[in-house]
């Protein structure tokens, strides 16, 4: 069974609106604090990359459910301009923004699973998954 | 939004209790050091008590102010930091090792107090 909903990137502020929609998705499914707020501040650093890379783009959320684990399957899409390098984008301290460089690398410490598919010219989606402890 | 900045004596009191927004982070990144210049505070004290979320922008910014008000004179002491931040941020890698921080707002103001030697 996998229920979907979904926060379209289009403004800064929907960067808020996306996490804040996590947390309360981690809170109901039983994720305890410190995982509400690893999620959430992953999926903070997923919209944000959209918001400065792609200008808009999507975070789908999905409860993944197994037979003997469930999880919070995080999906963010865009059809901006791709990643060229990602193993370069993959480094800790690599930031074209003039930011941290903590944000990939970082989301993919704080979440269990962790996929990247870029295209250039045709856009990135990065997959990950946190699992209920 | 506006952060509000409260003066107490030669200090200056900020307790963030709404999530951060990248503009909001910056406006108060101005706030605070326009409020530190007309002022003439000699430390700030930001607590983050109920602050429940520090992604990499909300982490910049705010070791950005701490070396900003640095440059001008004043101290800035980050207080309060909750244990599941501070765990999401070392999985981040960001370790804001340059960053005063104390357990609360009263170990804040000793800590600054000591920082002054007042």
């Amino acid at each position: 069974m996998k229920t979907k909903s979904q926060v379209q990137i289009n403004k800064e502020w929907d960067i808020v609106g996306a996490r804040q929609m996590g947390r309360e998705l981690a809170k109901e499914m039983g994720f305890g604090t410190v995982d509400q707020a690893r999620i959430a501040t992953a999926i903070s650093e997923l919209a944000r990359n959209i918001y400065l890379y792609a200008d808009k783009g999507a975070v789908t959320f999905e409860i993944e459910e197994d037979l003997n684990k469930k999880g919070l399957k995080i999906i963010a899409s865009d059809q901006g301009p791709g990643i060229a390098d990602l193993s370069k984008v993959m480094e800790d301290g690599y930031s074209t923004s003039g930011g941290l460089g903590a944000g990939l690398p970082g989301v993919k410490r704080l979440m269990d699973y962790f996929d990247i598919v870029s295209e250039p010219e045709s856009g990135t989606t990065i997959t990950t998954i946190k699992w209920v402890r | 939004m506006r952060i509000p900045i409260l003066k107490l004596h030669n200090y200056l009191l900020v307790s963030i209790q709404i999530d951060l927004d990248d503009q909001t982070a910056i406006d108060f990144q101005e706030d605070l050091l326009s409020k530190i210049h007309k002022s003439g505070s000699s430390g700030v004290v930001i607590d983050l008590t109920s602050v429940d979320i520090i992604d990499s922008f909300i982490a910049k910014v705010l070791g950005d102010v701490v070396s900003m008000s640095d440059l001008m004179g004043a101290k800035v002491v980050l207080t309060g930091i909750q244990p599941a931040v501070a765990m999401t941020l070392i999985d981040l890698g960001i370790h804001m090792q340059n960053v005063p921080t104390a357990l609360d707002l009263e170990q804040g103001l000793i800590k600054l107090r000591q920082e002054l030697e007042e």
